[in-house]
Order: structure tokens, then sequence, then C-alpha cells
């Protein structure tokens, strides 16, 4: 696989107010790498990865997205946007439309393809994540894991080169969680450059490139997965990984 | 268990109609008391509302001496309905007011009949051509002769001036709300200062404003329609009241929504159209159509800037000699109308959320 880089973190900073959310946070991630980012709460992966794509402003160092660096620029914003697609913890499907309106409505507005094409390529995506039959629901009519898969065909939709996943599975009932995790799977095996904020480390032995260890801010330890899970050095990830496992 | 369960119905004492009263309307000793005298209350009030509105009313003939019967004497407004509904539009024009009537009356129906197609070309018509055709027929213009807006009145004017008011406030009520909550602060100011002022001042007062003060600002010989200024003052005191509705249901939008938009790409403005305001419009449709029937109610108050709206017609029709005396009649007669076009509002408000309900 080549080695482009796609996502280049530069010391960056970003406070709450007083609270030293993200401190000096330096991170390469090469195309179609799966990372997987864990931590206690708090510690600042959401924050991390919702810098990525200017949900949050960082405030000091820089962010540089396939070349493109995030600044205040609205341009750079909107053209990262454009390569980024998020997952939610809370789905945050649009509850006024359609499953295949919720897909389709970026590619028409933003993409502008026309409604036609924008549909049919919704579709797709749709029987992807084996959803394609419930189309034609609204997303209050779907279980919590349906919602989350058409969640990411919405995102697929826009055809991102790199997804940010923010606890996909931490508001699912446990029985939704793997179908869930299945079509990560997928996806990632399709080459996608993933970045997961989770804390489910089946998933992460399975698909991750390294596994990023965050406290307090901090980039505590990033290895692939044997090591992190047979060889952890700090004392804080030993802990950490005492009480998930 | 079960079986001995199946055989158990509802107690017998709940059923029918016995059960019914005995339910809501007879529970205890107060709610039994409460009934009955509700009972007598109706029993005094109805019977001689009936007889005065219906069975022993005057519905035919052409002068106060026709009214031989005890009840309402309806032959006064029958004979000043012209003046009622149209005011002092010419006579031999009234066909243009009658026909923009019609327009709006097949374009409403057609957009309340479910599952019609090309609906959205209708409403763009409702809203853009139409206003057009509007002010050509009603004020004259192309060939047509211009009537002035000192003529016109009763419910007509009050249809015109509830009218504008409503379709030209949403807009800029919605505008008003977001920016208020505009991360600019000069934007955010100049929304929060405009909507203080014209919800700290009553209507009356607008009115009056318009009407009196503003012509001493402007330069000598330059003179606004009265009519115009009115509705402008309407206008802005309605978007006023409206801003913060939608802003209500703005901020009850969850921050998830604002994220998603945001992440799919969507820029502010599509944000807003596509995904945050068809929702949080539709959380407060109830208090907007609440605003527009305040609106169309407080049309009245156009009375003080002599502008004959619809109930102040009927009480200068009740000053005239040949018909003094039959105020009621006209108020009731007001009352009924208002009624109707304030509940076709509130029935469409409801019918809208239910079409609009797609679950949270």
């Amino acid at each position: 696989m080549s080695s482009e880089l796609m996502i280049e973190m530069k010391n960056v900073h970003k406070w709450f107010g007083e609270l030293h959310v993200l401190n000096d946070i330096n991170l390469e991630i090469n195309k179609g790498e799966k990372i997987v980012i864990c931590g206690p709460s708090g510690s600042g992966k959401s924050t991390l990865i919702r810098c990525i794509n200017r949900l949050e402003e960082h405030q000091r160092g820089n962010i540089i997205v396939e070349g493109t660096e995030l600044t205040n620029d609205s341009r750079s914003i909107e053209r990262i946007r454009g390569e980024v697609g998020m997952v939610f913890q809370q789905f945050n499907l649009f509850p006024h439309l359609s499953i295949l309106d919720n897909c389709s409505l970026a590619p028409i507005w933003v993409r502008k393809l026309p409604k036609a094409e924008a549909k049919e390529k919704a579709m797709e995506y749709l029987k992807r994540v084996q959803i394609d039959d419930q189309a034609h629901k609204y997303p209050a009519q779907l279980s919590g894991g349906q919602q989350q898969r058409a969640a990411i065909a919405r995102a697929l939709c826009m055809e991102p080169r790199i997804m940010l996943f923010d606890e996909p599975t931490s508001a699912l009932d446990p029985e939704m969680i793997k179908e869930v995790l299945d079509v990560m799977v997928g996806l990632a095996q399709g080459g996608m450059t993933m970045i997961v904020v989770t804390h489910e480390m089946g998933f992460a032995k399975e698909v991750a490139d390294s596994i990023i260890f965050m406290d307090e801010g901090q980039i505590v330890e990033a290895k692939n997965p044997k090591d992190f899970f047979d060889n952890p050095e700090s004392e804080r990830t030993k802990t950490f990984l005492s009480q998930i496992l | 268990m079960s079986a001995a369960n199946k055989e158990i119905g509802p107690p017998v004492i709940e059923l029918g109609v016995m059960g019914w009263l005995r339910k809501n309307l007879f529970s205890n000793w107060y709610n039994s008391l409460l009934t009955i005298f509700g009972l007598y209350l109706l029993y005094i009030l109805i019977p001689p509302l009936v007889n005065w509105i219906f069975l022993d009313a005057n519905f035919v003939g052409s002068t106060r001496d026709d009214c031989t019967n005890e009840g309402a004497c309806w032959i006064f407004i029958q004979q000043n309905i012209k003046l009622i509904f149209y005011g002092l539009y010419p006579t031999e024009e009234l066909w243009r007011i009658n026909f923009v009537y019609l327009i709006l009356l097949i374009s409403g129906v057609y957009l309340l009949i479910p599952n019609l197609k090309h609906k959205g070309w209708v409403g763009a018509f409702l809203l853009i051509i139409f206003p057009i055709i509007c002010v050509v027929m009603l004020s004259g213009g192309l060939g047509l002769e211009s009537v002035e807006t000192r003529l016109w009145g009763g419910l007509f004017l009050t249809l015109v001036i509830a009218g504008v008011g409503i379709v030209l406030s949403l807009p800029i009520g919605v505008m008003l709300a977001l920016g208020r909550r505009s991360k600019l602060p000069v934007v955010s100011l100049l929304c929060t200062i405009f909507i203080e002022i014209w919800r700290g001042v009553p209507l009356i007062t607008v009115l009056f404003m318009a009407s009196n003060m503003f012509p001493l600002f402007m330069p000598e010989g330059v003179n606004f329609d009265k009519l115009i200024r009115a509705l402008i003052g309407v206008m802005f005191f309605s978007a006023a009241y409206l801003a913060e509705v939608v802003r209500g249901g703005l901020q009850a939008m969850p921050k998830g929504q604002y994220e998603a938009s945001q992440a799919v790409g969507l820029t502010y403005w599509r944000m807003m159209a596509l995904v945050i305001l068809p929702q949080s419009l539709k959380m407060v449709i109830p208090a907007i159509i609440g605003s527009f029937i305040a609106i169309f109610k407080d049309t009245t108050l156009v009375l003080v800037i002599g502008l004959f709206d619809f109930l102040g017609i009927i009480q200068f029709v009740g000053t005239n000699p040949d018909w003094l005396g039959f105020s009621h009649e006209g108020y009731v007669f007001a009352a009924a109308v208002f009624w109707v076009f304030c509940y076709a509002m509130s029935w469409y408000s409801q019918r809208l959320e239910k079409k609009l309900d797609t679950g949270r």
C-alpha cells in the first residue's frame, strides 16, 4: 500500500475555557490506515476527531487533511468536510426526512448530483449496509442499529476518503452492536481510512493498524494492537486495560 | 389462571351510556352538582339565544320597518352587505375584488386536496405572481381604473391587512430569529433591539405613529399611502412576535442536528433551509398560527387611524339614521365571521401538524 499522508496533526492544542482538552497532539495517518482511539471519558478522544472536520476549533498547532490546512477560511473547511465523513454516537439522522432523503440530501445540495442519480447512489449504499428495504421509512421507525447503519450510509453517500466514528456503538442495545460493527469491518476491509473512537476492543484487535490510548488530553501510547494489549508501557494504559477487559 | 380471567369483563357499571355518564358527569357529589349547574346555565342561555338569532328573527325585507318580529333584524346586515364586505369600493369595479377572491379560492382548494401534482408551482404562483395580480387588480393599472385605498374597506380591507401582515411577517420573523441567534455580535444586537422595540410597543401606538407621526419625518410633499403605512406597521409588529416564537423552535433543536448537517458539508444557509428550519418551524406551528390569529383579530385596531375594516364598517353603518339601534346584530355577525376565519386557521394548523408528523 502506498503511504499517502491523509491526516497530519502537529502540536495541536485546545482548551475549553481553562480546561486543557488537547495537549500537544501529534499524529500522522496514511491512506487506508485504521486507527482506534480509546481512553477514559473526558480524555479528549472525541474532541480530537471532532477537530479533524472542524466541529471543534483547535487553538494552536496545525491540522492538515489531504494537503489542505484547516483554518478559519470557510472554503478550506468546506473542502475538508467534503472529504471526511462522520458517524455520531447519537446517529443524528434528520428526523423529518426519509432514510433515502437523509442519504441523498448532501449529494444533491453539496455535490450537485442530479436527484435521480443521488437517490440511486443512496440506494446502493443502503443496500451495502443492508437496510435498502427501509429506505422509505422515517428514522423514528427504525431500530437503533438500523439508524446507525443508515447514518453510516449517509456519510458514505458523500464518497468520503476518510471516515470518523465517534463512539458509534455506545448508544446501542447490546444485540445491535454487532450489526453496526460488521458494517464497519466491511468498510475497513474495503480500504477506507478510518479513525474510530470506541471501547469495542474486539473490533480494535480485528481491524486496527494502530491503537491510540489517550488520557487527560494527551496521547499516552500508540501501538499496533498486539503490542498494545500484550506489552502496554504506561501505567495508565495498564490500569485502563485492566478496567475494560 | 387464564381460563378464569377470560370470563372477567370490565365492570358492568362502566359500560354503555349510563356508565359514561356516571364516570364523566356524576362521579362524586360535587361533580354532580357542577353538572346540574352547567345544565341549568345552558337551559337559561341557549333557548333565548336561538330564538333571537333564528326563530324570532327577520330575514326578508328592505327597510327597518320590515323588522316586526321580536328577534334579530338580519335585514340590517343584508341591506348593508356591500358596505360590510367591500367598503366604499366602486360598485362597478367589485368584480375585480371577486376575481381575486376566486383565484385565491381555486388555488387554495387545489392545495388542500391531497396527492395532486404540481403543488409546488401553485404555491409559487400564490407567493410570487398572485400578489402582483392583487396589486394591479385591486388598486388599478394596466388599463384598469385606479381605486384609491381610502375607498377600500369592510371584510375586504381586513383580509388585505391580515393577509399581507401574515404572509410577509413570517419570512421577516424567521430572518430576525436567525439574526438574533447569529454568532456575529452586531447582527445579533441589531435584531434583538429591533424585536424588543416592536414587542415593547402596543399595536395601537404603532398604528398611530404610522399614521400621524411618520408624515412629520418625511420631506414636504412626500406622501405614503396610509394603508401602506399601516401594513408596514402591522407587518413588523407581527414579525417581532413571530421571531421570538421561531427562536423558541430553534432553541429546541438538538445540537446533533447542526453537527450532522455540518459534517455532511452543508453550508449555513442550506443547513438552515433544509434541516433546521423545517424541523423547528414544525415544532412551533401551534404558536405561529396563534400569532396569525392574533394579528387577524388585531386588524380591527386600524379603525383608530381612520381605516374602516370589517368591524369598523359594521359600527359605521350602525350609526346610519336609517338603521340606528341594530348594533347587536352587527356585533353578532362580526363575531360569527371572525370566528369562521380564525377557526379555519386553527383547523388548518392541526391538519398541517398531523401531515408533517414523522415521529422523533
